[in-house]
């Protein structure tokens, strides 16, 4: 006889007060410890539909490592992982709307099939005003492996660059995000 | 490698809108623009499960963590974290945040004019157990008003966030009090469309955890999801 599936729990907005109650080590610096490969910024601004800046939404992040390999136990690639970094990233956007990650820059991972898919950041928004968090993903400009990257492929032509982080030094890179309106981050329906 | 194996996607019914206008900062907030539809890859069966930092057993006590008692009326939550085929989520961290006895955050934008407690700040952390099992001590928080409508005031409430096994299964809720009569009024928890899904978010109150001389027990389940799989047999 087969078990019945449990409900899920319906999400619920994070609120306007939250900072207090999700302090994480680290929060924002991933890097927590040794680690290899190219240390970077990655910043950026989060409007609203009304093209204001969003003072109290939390972003999350989660990467592979420079090598290209999660610190979880389903990533069974033969790849090395960092003591010094988990890859798991927290951060509250401050009154201008700003948030900024200091992290490694993540190596490809595999994609469905035999493909690969192009240095990325899976990136949640979190806010009030928001029932349900956003699912989006940060891949950054310089990485010629975008063009056959299995996800970006999904994304229409025009949209697609409201996915790429531009690189505005050669450690930063700036990527906005827009809730709602011209410009509109794409979000995925996972 | 790289064929993961896919977990469920959002139960219809049970997971809200980004747009619900009842719930008026949604209007700004919810993207206009289709969703993209995402097969889950190994960035998305991955996640955080570790580097959650040391969790304390004061973490798991919010009535202990200044130098005197906090006022209000002490309980003790628990419940399981499962996944939607029954099993346990063990080792996951458990974040929970509230109001006080007032309806009053510690956080700087509140201006609710209730008292502070300088006795309480309303934060914890959990790890299940290899159960799934959590539990936690604190004080019932207070119903609070916000300014969505005229006269708006939150059912009192719990806030919850889950990690789970992979970024996927991340969750952010809140647990509410059996019989709360804001609930008809509250447009976060009627945001939910399937009333039955509603009810899940809704604590009860039970008398085998409620200790003699000392707390009121509530149980309180999350379901996170499962992986797309035929249930196991048993
Ligand atoms: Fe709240």
């Amino acid at each position: 006889m087969s078990k019945k599936r449990l409900g899920q729990t319906p999400s619920q907005t994070v609120g306007p007060f939250f900072h207090f109650g999700l302090p994480y080590e680290g929060d924002s610096n991933l890097i927590v410890g040794d680690v290899q490969g190219q240390r970077i910024v990655v910043e950026g601004k989060v409007t609203d539909g009304a093209g204001e800046p969003v003072p109290d939404v939390m972003i999350e992040i989660w990467q592979a490592n420079a090598a290209g390999k999660y610190d979880h136990p389903e990533d069974t690639q033969d790849k090395p992982v960092d003591e010094g970094f988990h890859g798991f990233g927290r951060c509250a956007t401050d009154n201008d709307g700003i948030f900024r990650f200091n992290t490694v820059k993540p190596g490809a991972v595999p994609g469905p099939g035999n493909s690969l898919q192009a240095p990325h950041l899976v990136t949640f928004v979190f806010g009030r005003g928001m029932l349900k968090q956003l699912l989006t993903r940060i891949y950054f400009e310089d990485e010629a492996h975008n063009a056959n990257d299995p996800v970006l492929a999904l994304v229409p032509d025009e949209r697609r660059g409201t996915l790429i982080a531009r690189k505005i030094s050669p450690s930063t890179y700036a990527l906005n995000i827009v809730l709602q309106g011209a410009g509109e981050t794409v979000f995925f329906d996972y | 490698m790289a064929d993961v194996i896919p977990y469920t996607r959002e139960e219809k019914g049970a997971q809200p809108p980004s747009l619900y206008l009842p719930y008026k900062s949604t209007e700004f907030r919810a993207p206009k623009q289709p969703l993209v539809i995402l097969p889950h890859t190994l960035s998305e069966v991955t996640g955080p499960v570790y580097g959650h930092g040391r969790v304390l057993p004061i973490d798991a006590d919010l009535t202990k963590q200044h130098a005197g008692e906090p006022l209000g009326e002490r309980i003790i939550v628990s419940g399981r974290v499962l996944d939607e085929n029954g099993r346990p989520v063990p080792n996951t961290l458990v974040e929970v945040w509230q109001c006080n006895a007032a309806g009053r955050y510690i956080h700087a934008r509140d201006q609710h004019p209730a008292p502070l407690d300088p006795n309480f700040s309303g934060a914890g952390r959990i790890v299940t157990d290899a159960e799934g099992n959590y539990k936690f001590t604190t004080i019932k928080p207070g119903a609070y008003p916000w300014r969505n409508h005229p006269n708006a005031w939150r059912p009192a409430h719990i806030h919850f966030s889950m990690f789970g096994p992979s970024f996927i299964n991340r969750l952010v809720t809140q647990m509410y009090f059996p019989g709360d009569p804001l609930f008809a009024f509250d447009p976060i928890y009627q945001g939910i469309p399937d009333v039955k899904a509603r009810e899940r978010m809704v604590s009860r109150f039970d008398m085998d955890t409620t200790i003699p001389e000392w707390a009121l027990g509530y149980k309180f389940d999350i379901v996170l999801r499962g992986r797309d799989a035929t249930p196991m047999e048993d």
